[in-house]
């Protein structure tokens, strides 16, 4: 890397920074009641427990949008991180069927199990996206000849259609229907610091973890024989990123449902903007996750006030576009 | 030859009398259940015209309409995977994987936002918005999946079809959203396949694009036989390739579109009901159109009564049924099958 380029990713990651900045201080000052950017200010830095509006911010507004920048991060980074060990373009957790898998044991457990403290839900959610994970790169070995990239991608898209088809009915078994269809649908609406006090770890650590496999997963994306050449143990490289993927993904679907496409859209930019290098091109795209999913979040609550819109289905107006065009640019290459 | 084709004959015949006998078994066990339990006999003697006041109520303005609306939607939406199957040579093609239903899903939201009621005479006019939903979508799916020099692949108009349904899907929910919270909780009901259709207008606006479009399907089988030939050799023996696949595509897009308008948007039968008939009766159409109709029938009927009784006294969706069984088939032919 010459001067010129760590230049650019140093500006380009400064730039992200600000903008998520930028964008978390809008989406708490505007809404039902708007507040001026002072008095944010000092909800956040002085708070005062007798104010209104700094009782908004710290209740209400600052947990959701600290929600949204911490799953957008995990979101992304799986995403980027499914995309490097599948050397799959297509790849993401929620269009391969981690996010639904995870979805499923959170509606089970919400059904048998109501009384699960926080972690334990989260544990379970771990367990539904790793069992889901299982499945397709089983399917994908079982397969004569190895299976193509698009023919997972739908492998996925029909697991989690399954999935979700057993979750929907569970909730209208269980009569969970109020409680987990906008959930479901995905939404931050409902975080609280209890929330937030798990998943921050979670999030730091997965991210740091796949930062730290950078180096081999950016071989890997030069194939894997290429990859094994260069000293990567590839079978080692691939499970542990996916594992780092299913711990992501899990813990943010425990918090915020199953959101698709961030994974997807996310990473494709960052490769575009700072390069392939995982170890820069996982951080900046967290970075850029978390304003995609804290902008996402503030336009879902503000389209149709005083209701809320699925913040999954925001973002697949912009995903599914993207997506197509992945798939027609696939077929060039194929 | 001569032999092949009457033991083939033969065989599709027997194998539709015993789906049909399976069929009629399926309708009057599905009278039967309910929250309030009709026996067969009780059933038979309502259908005549002796039953008690109550069972009338509930047999002719509750159960029949649903039955008969969840009856049709499964003909209709057997025989249009059939004919999206054998048009598209593509053995995964189905009205929901494709998208279709998704469309249908926004036609039926505009309705609703023009005319702001789903009973009454208007209900007639319904399945012409999904038809339109459907036929907009399906041209869609078309163009972004085609390619000048290779034509469409399968994979390919598949993976196009699932996003699109998502896309659709979501500015489906985002469109009821704006109208008002009743349209927002019916959409999100509708896209998991639950079965609305209650009332008698219902099945007079869906019939009568079951009774025609059927029928006109079923005359086009040599034309559909021709297409498993390739395109190259079927128009080499004077198939107007080009013209048919249209003709039978709109129709395959208005025969589901019409179906799911009152039956909610539901996956995979258009998948599984064809390739269980062709395991029945052989490739060719004529023998096993009707087949794929009556599985579809079965497949559908059976769905809402399992979900409708099994639970109780709450109902799940028939899509949730129908997905739970056809999602893993799926699955089981993209792996089966090479491309």
């Amino acid at each position: 890397m010459n001067d010129r380029q760590r230049w650019r990713v140093v500006i380009w990651f400064l730039v992200a920074f600000a903008a998520l900045l930028l964008s978390m201080f809008a989406a708490i000052s505007f809404g039902a009641k708007e507040l001026t950017l002072q008095s944010v200010w000092t909800a956040i830095f002085q708070y005062d427990k007798d104010d209104t509006a700094h009782q908004i911010v710290q209740v209400y507004r600052l947990p959701r949008v600290l929600g949204a920048v911490l799953t957008g991060m995990a979101f992304a980074a799986a995403g980027a991180l499914m995309q490097g060990v599948t050397r799959n373009p297509m790849a993401d957790t929620g269009i391969l069927g981690i996010n639904a898998g995870s979805a499923f044991a959170v509606a089970l457990s919400f059904a048998l199990l109501p009384h699960l403290t926080y972690g334990q839900l989260m544990l379970l959610s771990f367990l539904g996206a790793a069992l889901s994970t299982a499945a397709i790169v089983l399917l994908g070995k079982a397969t004569r000849g190895g299976m193509g990239s698009l023919k997972l991608t739908i492998a996925g898209a029909v697991i989690s259609s399954i999935l979700h088809a057993l979750s929907t009915g569970i909730a209208i078994y269980f009569e969970l229907s109020q409680d987990l269809a906008f959930w479901y649908a995905g939404g931050v609406a409902g975080v609280r610091w209890e929330h937030l006090k798990w998943l921050a770890p979670i999030v730091f650590i997965g991210i740091a973890w796949a930062i730290g496999m950078g180096r081999s997963i950016t071989s890997m994306s030069l194939g894997s024989v290429t990859a094994a050449s260069l000293g990567v143990r590839v079978g080692r490289t691939r499970l542990l990123g996916m594992a780092a993927a299913v711990v992501l993904a899990g813990s943010s679907v425990a918090v915020a449902g199953a959101i698709s496409f961030v994974g997807l859209v996310v990473p494709h930019i960052a490769r575009r903007l700072i390069g392939v290098d995982y170890r820069l091109s996982i951080p900046f795209s967290a970075l850029l996750g978390a304003i995609l999913l804290v902008w996402a979040d503030f336009a879902s609550r503000m389209v149709n006030p005083p209701r809320e819109f699925a913040i999954g289905g925001m973002v697949a107006m912009v995903g599914v576009p993207f997506f197509l065009y992945l798939a027609r640019k696939e077929r060039r290459e194929l | 030859m001569e032999s092949l084709e009457k033991s083939r004959a033969r065989r599709a015949v027997a194998a539709s009398l015993c789906l049909l006998l399976a069929a009629v078994g399926v309708v009057v066990f599905a009278l039967n259940t309910g929250s309030i339990r009709l026996s067969p006999l009780n059933v038979l003697s309502t259908l005549l015209g002796n039953g008690t006041e109550e069972q009338e109520l509930i047999l002719f303005e509750y159960r029949l309409p649903r039955i008969i609306i969840t009856a049709l939607a499964g003909i209709g939406l057997g025989v249009a995977g059939a004919v999206l199957q054998g048009v598209s040579r593509n053995s995964l093609a189905d009205p929901g994987i494709l998208g279709l239903n998704a469309g249908a899903a926004f036609g039926l939201i505009v309705f609703v936002s023009f005319f702001r009621s789903m009973e009454g005479p208007t209900a007639l006019l319904i399945p012409m918005f999904t038809f339109a939903g459907g036929v907009l979508t399906a041209i869609f799916i078309f163009l972004l999946s085609y390619d000048r020099n290779r034509g469409i692949s399968p994979i390919r108009l598949i993976l196009v079809g699932i996003a699109i349904e998502a896309g659709i899907g979501a500015v489906t929910l985002f469109l009821s959203l704006r109208l008002d919270e009743d349209i927002y909780s019916f959409a999100s009901r509708w896209l998991a396949g639950s079965v609305w259709g209650r009332e008698w207008i219902h099945v007079g606006s869906l019939f009568p694009w079951i009774a025609l479009l059927a029928p006109f399907i079923y005359s086009q089988s040599k034309k559909l036989d021709v297409f498993a030939l390739g395109d190259e050799l079927a128009a080499g023996i004077g198939s107007r390739v080009t013209r048919n696949r249209i003709v039978l595509l709109a129709s395959a897009v208005a025969l589901s579109c019409a179906s799911v308008a009152m039956a909610g948007g539901i996956g995979f039968i258009g998948l599984v009901a064809p390739h269980i008939a062709r395991r029945l009766a052989g490739p060719q159409h004529r023998y096993f159109l009707p087949i794929a109709g009556i599985v579809g029938l079965l497949v559908l009927v059976t769905a809402d009564t399992i979900g409708r009784s099994v639970f109780q006294p709450v109902a799940i969706p028939a899509g949730v049924v129908v997905a739970l069984v056809g999602g893993p088939y799926f699955l089981y032919l993209l792996f089966k099958i090479k491309f």
